[in-house]
């Protein structure tokens, strides 16, 4: 089977023509970054683009046009993905309800675990140090796929595939049948490759802000080598 | 009584998933040792062989000439302010867990000086975070964390203060959480912590609440104390609560009035109020003392606002530069900045007998104190 390709974008005025780039070259799935003034989960890079995305004034209001356009140029699933304090101010229900009408299919609040505000409709994350009890409430009220987040850390480039997301694939795959996507530190086709003999699909997000600072011509090629790898891995 | 992770509307735990295996094994662990006697007894040793507790109460006359008026000496603890309360008993619940790395993040510097002094004491790894602004106003902090065998690792991005050096802590407990324990520095953060913070803190309230009516016969009209994250003054207030008659004070610098500006939203791991705009972005605090120098506040207390419990109101720079003047020229202490913010209002809270927590004392204020002077000579 193919397997799933989720690219990272934050959400910036070039965010639609990044994103049509991006599924061109052979994106699944768009993640789109809501900028938030202190993101504990990530690391420089992403943190970096979200002061940036703030001082581009990327305010709530300006994010959802942004999600708007890039809903007219693509049709693949967009994932809105912000931290509770941008929704907390918007309010729940509404942020919930204008990210959709804009086009988000899912949402994903990263400091948000499963047990808090059950109610909102999202994609869950685990960690390698979710207890399996942690990985059946998580898998029970997500939407759709469940994100395994591969190290104990925030987001941001490794040098290697860590060695935790095994062990916590296959604890995921005993608890739940939902797809499970595997995001944080995979930044290398040799990477997303060994991810994806784990898991249903990757999330590159980091390497992929770092390629869309370039522009869309090497946005699209990092893209098509990561997506060249998966398929080489589903032909094989 | 029974833990919570809430309080009313604030509180949480509005973290990654990956810290909340750790929090509820902290929360498990908290459980059981509040209500274990051989901890309290450890504590309590540690508290008056080592710490210097229990703390006086001492009149101020000379300074508060129209009421009268008693100071908590918190400046009188081993390392010079209440943190240390809160990291002796945070260290010892870290040893129950067998954590031996610990990581802080400190604003004035006077949780980083506690947090490396009971790693010292203990035998622990220690690693605090401080924003290069606050190294730079705070200087002997920094020295006397590095003479504690502390490392120290500036916080180089956003407003390098306290906000930032609290995000790069949780960085550091995200990556490391298995081996590592946060020791938190206030009453913020993610439950249990504001539970646990408090609880540690709450001896300074216990013995002033005694102290006075063993002194003057009966409760006060009125107790004071500076509010940034707002451990001290969670300390101060909580067996106050219960006294009906008793107002609660809480002062805020005007410039980082979480309380008295700001309103609801999520930070560092709990739903509090915070100085935040429409969209929920954080946004800068601005006081000349790096402790109170955060823009978000401990869910207790935006609880203790809504109810009516507590007030909480702004203090000036300039006010609270007075207040410190006058209580160095008038009494012989030097005070806290954080500390002095209450003297201004205690001072001018109408009431008469007033007893303020002095949380610590002034001696790393110095080089700012004569900054800020000289800069304000210059330009008037």
């Amino acid at each position: 089977m193919t397997k799933t390709l989720v690219i990272y974008l934050m959400a910036m005025p070039d965010a639609p023509e990044l994103a049509e780039a991006a599924v061109e070259a052979g994106a699944d799935i768009v993640e789109f970054g809501f900028p938030f003034s202190d993101p504990l989960a990530d690391g420089p890079v992403i943190r970096r683009a979200g002061e940036r995305a703030l001082a581009a004034g990327m305010r709530t209001g300006r994010c959802l046009e942004v999600l708007a356009e890039t809903r007219a140029r693509v049709s693949v699933p967009l994932v809105v993905m912000t931290y509770a304090s941008i929704f907390d101010a918007h309010g729940w229900e509404r942020l919930e309800t204008e990210a959709r009408e804009a086009g988000a299919t899912s949402l994903i609040v990263v400091d948000l675990p499963a047990d808090e505000r059950p109610e909102l409709r999202r994609v869950q994350l685990v960690a390698p140090t979710s207890t399996d009890e942690r990985l059946k409430l998580a898998a029970a009220h997500t939407d759709g796929w469940l994100y395994l987040v591969t190290v104990t850390g925030t987001t941001g480039a490794r040098t290697e595939l860590a060695p935790t997301l095994a062990p916590l694939a296959e604890r995921a795959r005993a608890v739940t049948d939902v797809q499970l996507y595997a995001g944080f530190g995979i930044s290398t086709p040799e990477h997303a490759r060994a991810a994806a003999e784990l898991v249903d699909g990757i999330v590159v997000g980091s390497r992929a802000v770092e390629a869309a600072e370039a522009g869309t011509a090497e946005l699209a090629r990092f893209v098509g080598s990561l997506r060249g790898a998966l398929d080489a891995l589903a032909v094989a | 009584m029974t833990s919570t992770r809430t309080y009313g509307a604030y509180g949480g735990r509005y973290v990654p998933e990956t810290l909340i295996p750790a929090l509820d094994e902290l929360e498990h662990a908290w459980a059981e040792l509040r209500e274990d006697d051989s901890f309290h007894a450890e504590l309590h040793h540690l508290l008056t062989t080592y710490a210097g507790r229990p703390t006086p109460l001492t009149r101020v006359e000379r300074f508060a000439p129209d009421q009268r008026m008693y100071l908590k000496r918190e400046d009188l603890m081993h390392t010079g302010a209440h943190k240390l309360n809160n990291a002796l008993g945070q260290a010892v619940i870290a040893q129950r867990l067998g954590k031996k790395r610990i990581i802080a993040e400190t604003g004035a510097g006077q949780h980083g000086v506690a947090t490396a002094t009971v790693c010292a004491r203990f035998g622990l790894e220690c690693i605090v975070y401080m924003g290069s602004e606050d190294i730079r106003r705070q200087a002997p902090n920094v020295e006397r964390m590095n003479l504690l065998g502390a490392e120290v690792r500036p916080v180089e991005f956003g407003t390098r203060t306290l906000k930032e050096a609290t995000s790069e802590a949780i960085r550091d407990w995200i990556a490391n959480v298995e081996t590592t324990y946060y020791l938190i520095g206030s009453c913020v953060g993610p439950a249990p912590y504001p539970e646990i913070v408090r609880e540690l803190q709450r001896v300074i309230g216990r013995e002033a609440r005694e102290q006075i009516q063993q002194i003057e016969g009966r409760l006060p009209d009125t107790v004071v104390a500076c509010v940034g994250g707002g451990s001290n003054a969670i300390g101060m207030f909580y067996d106050f609560i219960p006294d009906a008659d008793v107002r609660l004070i809480g002062v805020e610098a005007a410039g980082a009035a979480s309380l008295g500006t700001g309103r609801p939203g999520v930070l560092h791991g709990a739903r509090s109020s915070l100085l935040a705009d429409e969209d929920g972005q954080i946004m800068d605090a601005h006081s000349i003392s790096a402790g109170l120098d955060y823009p978000g506040v401990g869910p207790e207390h935006a609880q203790l606002r809504d109810s009516g419990r507590a007030e909480y109101v702004p203090c000036t720079d300039d006010e609270a530069l007075a207040s410190f003047h006058r209580l160095c020229e008038t009494e012989g202490i030097v005070p806290a900045l954080e500390s002095s913010h209450a003297l201004a209002r205690a001072l001018d809270c109408g009431d008469e007998l007033v007893v303020v927590c002095l949380s610590g004392r002034g001696d790393k204020d110095l080089a700012e104190v004569r900054n800020h002077e000289s800069d304000s000579s210059l330009s008037a």
